[in-house]
């Protein structure tokens, strides 16, 4: 919103210049943003309105939303007057005497229109406005139109009261209502739009059709224009939730919708419209009615009851009651009982030297210490908050000491934190960079990524975001296509976070953690040949994971369709699923354009967190030698390693400290469909050195049960 | 060049003069062996069996020894023995050992080449500033509390204070579900446009003393460009108790932004709007980058806005059914991506999503 601060020292006078008035506007609550200097509109050039005074600076203000009083030239004076704690001058338009020109207003709507004040002006001449007032509207970036369209705009930046004129003329049957639409009506707008009109639309019509999109905008067909003789001026007070439901359902958001929606001023209607007479006989002449003021309900401001207790024990201590009641007076707040009642010179005068707040305990506690009256242009103030509010603002914030509350609490760990953080940090030294990806997925990727019902977004950006994620796979594996489309051969990236599911009418929402990995584990370079990452790499960094957590790891080949089915695995945990994990299947990868090997890894965390961590237990080292044992066998490729090491450790022989596989061969002189492997067995005993004899019992038991397995031992 | 002589006599005093003339040449000439060819001629010289020193010695001293004297020399004989032998063993291990000159020559490296790398991953940037954050306040006593990304109206909004239809809405443009038309707004799902939704499960969860910091993942329906994106992350907290007061608010936040960046900046706050937080405060922090003096990051204004934060409004107490009239409290929140872009001198956010790897390592 643009200021004039010229135009606010209409109503005020500070000695302060433009820039430190806006610096303590702005730490009282209508932040300037920033300085403008407008070049056109004979801004102070010779000639110009403002000769004598200089070019005319304009402010950039943004004023929270809820602060529709600020919204205007003569608001944020009042501002000025409570933080300089000066006098605010009145408005006070000068009209002529009047004349009795009669205009019915019948408000069928109470609830959407509770005022509307109206004036007839007859035998105007339409032109255009005289040069201060064209001025000002242009350095707030506005055309201007004729004298009378330009009252109203100037009324509403100087007073922040939407008001409307009228070609009287063109009004059919001499009278004005404010009622719902009917079904079917329709209007052109000022903005030459035609808008179908609602029966919820709130809408000013004249005996025949709708004039106005009531506090919206005005009709085309009754608009100021230059054959206008004779103008009917509208100054109503409109219910914000009607005005904000018209507005948003026609996507119509104007200056007067904004204020309307927001909550205007119910008791300046009438001094709004007096003042648009006023700049309108001064610059198009003619007559004057007298008011017309239809009164369907009355906007009643609530009396407030505030303690210094509360202020005190919202604000904390400092802030002396005469100051209090200052604040509140020059916001235009009346104080009608307790000690700061009336508007006695309290303020300027007896400031006594009880300065401290805290002074006050010893005085006997009424059951409030302020009794308030809320003035009508401040539908934001309803509780006693409201004015600790005020008060704090204009007092000013960093006044307050900086202090630190003191905690009988304790702080609480959340259950998973550790877990979290673990895992995170073991994928960073695995050498994989944490990474972020979309939380949404498109409807191919939740068809490929998830068997669940995925969760659709009402209102997505786009159709690539057009549902929630049911797995970080598609996300990571698009920010792979990324890298890759960029020279990045090499890319390990991990990312914890949810996936989301539906479930009846309701929204599952689990953690997991996922990673990614393609190109080389270890590179090439001057110190050594590299190596791909295969499969058992990230195996590896699965069980390295999985391993931080009690429990038996069991693998199996039972994987979701995205992966390759010769080249993948589950881990599961107690029969739970804990981790998917593999090579991309080809199809997948040719269909994403990844054109090497990529390999992805879910970890079902929300699972995983529910086990306990591993916990360090310390078993005592041998002091006696260990022996190796290798076994050279034959298999048939049925038989995977896992029930290799499930048959020998049947044997439950104590001294076999492990039992590994130290070479597979396939191919060569091994038929096909079979593999060689060669497994090596160590045996260490914790009291005595073994023996020979023990050694090669253990090894022909080993022997026996590996050829249970159709395995043969090659010589 | 040393040759054995022939003793004189077998008298102690000879041997012994014998013995440390032979232990001298011994000594000198191992000291010129340089190379495996040198030290095979050494040893040669010395130990062959057919006519070496020792050799010559058994031969020339002991063999002749007169029988009284056998005794004598013969132990005089085996020491040297033990000498040369030992001293030839130090000679090979110089001339041609580990510790050769020349092995140790062939064996140097090029130590400018670079080293081998075992890649350590990079926590991600956001993530970083975040967990400095929310190390900040657990260590002033604040719990973490985490909720949904995928929250109800109710939480997102109605409990903290935005009425149905009620503009401050707008400026949350919110991401919904689909398929909701049939239930009550209140109930509508929606991605939570702010961590505030956690602050309110967090009150319906425990008794006063409150004190818990919420970081997490919030949705706006933002088009992204490079300072804006749908996703992102805040870090909120809350502090209700018996007398908490807007001083603590400040003295807090003050004491938090000290504890980020350094004990040199300073805090300011000045009004703003909140629907949940009354009075509600935007709060600036000296730049820390330029210490007040202006740069980009501050837009040379010396101040950079950092959070938001406020009174908790006495409504939202009534909807976790705490009392206004003896509970008072403070939250405050910050989007983390401002921060990291600040801090890390970030031009775009949308570098955060990408997963460039290049981006990312900067970080490791």
């Amino acid at each position: 919103m643009r200021i004039i601060p010229s135009w606010i020292r209409d109503f005020i006078s500070v000695s302060d210049d433009d820039h430190q008035m806006a610096e303590r506007l702005t730490a009282s609550g209508v932040a300037i943003e920033g300085f403008y200097l407008p070049q056109h509109a004979n801004n102070g050039r010779a000639g110009g309105p403002d000769e004598q005074s200089g070019p005319d600076l304009v402010y950039e203000a943004e004023v929270t939303t809820n602060r529709v009083d600020a919204m205007n030239h003569y608001g944020v004076a009042r501002e000025v007057s409570a933080i300089y704690d000066a006098v605010l001058k009145p408005v006070e338009p000068k009209l002529p005497a009047t004349h009795r020109f009669d205009f019915p207003i019948e408000i069928e709507d109470a609830e959407g229109c509770a005022r509307y004040t109206a004036r007839v002006v007859r035998n105007v001449k339409i032109g255009p406005s005289p040069a201060r007032i064209a001025h000002r509207i242009e350095l707030l970036d506005s055309r201007p139109i004729n004298n009378v369209a330009d009252a109203t705009n100037y009324a509403l930046i100087e007073l922040g009261h939407p008001t409307h004129a009228f070609d009287l003329d063109l009004l059919e049957g001499g009278k004005i209502i404010v009622r719902r639409a009917h079904a079917g009506e329709t209007i052109t707008t000022l903005d030459g739009v035609d808008r179908k009109l609602s029966p919820e639309d709130l809408v000013i019509a004249d005996a025949v059709k709708p004039v106005a999109i009531a506090g919206v905008m005005g009709g085309a067909g009754t608009m100021i224009t230059e054959r206008t003789k004779n103008v009917l001026i509208e100054s109503a007070w409109f219910d914000p939730a009607s005005i904000r439901a018209t507005s948003k359902r026609l996507g119509m958001h104007t200056d007067a919708s904004h204020r309307f929606e927001r909550g205007a001023d119910y008791g300046i209607t009438s001094l709004a419209c007096a003042r648009v007479a006023e700049l309108i006989l001064a610059s198009a002449g003619g007559e004057l009615g007298d008011e017309i003021d239809a009164v369907a309900r009355v906007i009643e401001r609530p009396t407030l009851e505030l303690t210094r207790h509360d202020v005190q024990r919202i604000l904390g201590p400092g802030i002396p009651d005469q100051e209090i009641a200052r604040i509140l007076r020059r916001l235009g707040f009346v104080i009608t009982s307790g000690r700061f009642a009336g508007n006695s010179n309290l303020i300027s005068g007896s400031a006594s030297t009880r300065v401290h707040g805290g002074l006050h305990f010893a005085v006997a506690e009424s059951a409030s210490d302020f009794t308030v009256e809320v003035p009508t242009w401040r539908l934001d103030i309803e509780r006693p908050i409201d004015l600790i509010e005020e008060i704090a603002r204009i007092y000013g914030y960093n006044k307050f000491a900086n202090t630190l509350p003191s905690f009988a609490g304790a702080v609480v760990e959340l259950p998973m934190a550790q877990k979290q953080a673990l895992m995170r940090e073991r994928l960073m030294a695995l050498g994989y960079d944490e990474s972020m990806s979309s939380t949404f997925m498109a409807h191919g990727d939740a068809k490929v990524f998830g068997v669940c019902e995925p969760v659709q977004i009402a209102n997505p950006l786009n159709e690539e975001m057009g549902f929630m994620r049911t797995s970080l796979a598609p996300g990571m594996l698009n920010q792979v296509a990324y890298n890759l489309n960029r020279g990045n051969a090499n890319v390990r990236l991990f990312e914890s976070g949810d996936v989301f599911e539906m479930v009846g009418d309701k929204v599952n929402e689990r953690r997991r953690i996922t990673f990614v990995a393609t190109g080389a584990a270890t590179e090439s370079g001057v110190h050594g040949q590299g190596e791909p990452i295969s499969f058992f790499h990230v195996k590896g960094d699965v069980e390295a994971l999985l391993t931080e957590f009690a429990g038996k790891v069991i693998f199996d080949t039972q994987t979701p369709a995205y992966l390759h089915p010769g080249r993948s695995a589950r881990a599961t945990m107690d029969g739970a699923t804990i981790a998917l994990f593999g090579q991309l299947h080809p199809d997948v990868a040719a269909s994403r354009k990844l054109k090497q090997e990529v390999f992805v890894a879910e970890v079902f965390v929300d699972r995983l967190f529910e086990r306990n961590l591993r916990e360090a237990q310390y078993t005592a080292i041998s002091r006696y030698p260990a022996v190796d044992r290798d076994f050279s066998f034959v298999f048939d490729d049925a038989v995977g390693f896992d029930r290799i090491l499930e048959t020998v450790e049947a044997l439950k022989i104590p001294e076999m400290k492990s039992f590994i596989p130290a070479e597979v061969f396939r191919g060569g002189n091994v038929a096909q469909g079979k593999y060689s492997v060669l497994l090596r067995a160590e045996f260490q005993s914790s009291e005595r050195t073994l023996r020979d004899d023990e050694v090669a019992l253990w090894s022909q038991q080993i022997i026996k049960a590996l050829e249970t397995l159709g395995g043969v031992q090659r010589a | 060049m040393y040759t054995v002589p022939k003793l004189e006599d077998y008298s102690p005093a000879a041997l012994e003069r014998a013995a440390a003339e032979l232990l001298a040449a011994l000594e000198e000439e191992s000291r010129t062996v340089s190379g495996e060819a040198d030290w095979k001629t050494f040893r040669d010289r010395w130990m062959a069996r057919k006519n070496g020193i020792l050799t010559q010695i058994n031969d020339t001293w002991l063999k002749a020894a007169p029988g009284p004297s056998k005794r004598d020399v013969g132990q005089a004989v085996n020491k040297l023995k033990a000498e040369v032998e030992q001293a030839m063993d130090a000679a090979q291990q110089r001339a041609s050992g580990a510790a050769s000159n020349t092995k140790l020559q062939a064996d140097h490296v090029d130590i400018t080449l670079p080293g081998i790398h075992h890649k350590i991953g990079a926590r991600h940037p956001v993530l970083r500033v975040m967990d400095e954050l929310i190390d900040v306040f657990v260590k002033m006593g604040y719990s973490i509390a985490e909720g949904p990304e995928v929250e109800s109206d109710y939480y997102n909004f109605e409990a903290l204070n935005f009425p149905p239809n009620h503009p401050a809405r707008d400026t949350q443009d919110t991401l919904m579900i689909a398929h909701q038309e049939k239930r009550g707004q209140r109930d509508r799902l929606l991605l939570r446009t702010h961590t505030s939704p956690v602050q309110i499960r967090s009150m319906e969860k425990q008794r006063p003393p409150v004190r818990v910091i919420c970081p997490g993942k919030v949705h706006r329906n933002d088009a992204a460009d490079a300072t804006h994106s749908p996703v992102f992350h805040q870090v909120e907290g809350l502090c209700v108790d018996t007398n908490i007061t807007f001083s603590d608010l400040k003295g807090t936040l003050d004491h938090a932004m000290k504890s980020m960046f350094g004990s040199s900046v300073k805090t300011s706050f000045r009004p703003s709007f909140f629907p949940f937080t009354e009075p509600s405060a935007e709060v600036m922090v000296s730049c820390p980058f330029c210490g007040g003096k202006g740069c980009r990051p501050c837009k040379a204004s010396g101040w950079i806005e950092l959070l938001g934060a406020g009174m908790v409004d006495p409504a939202v107490f009534g909807f976790v059914d705490y009392d206004p009239d003896k509970l008072s409290g403070f939250a405050f929140g910050m989007g983390v991506e401002r921060i990291a872009m600040m801090k890390y001198n970030v031009d775009d956010i949308q570098q955060f999503y990408l997963g460039d790897v290049r981006f990312l390592e900067q970080f490791a």
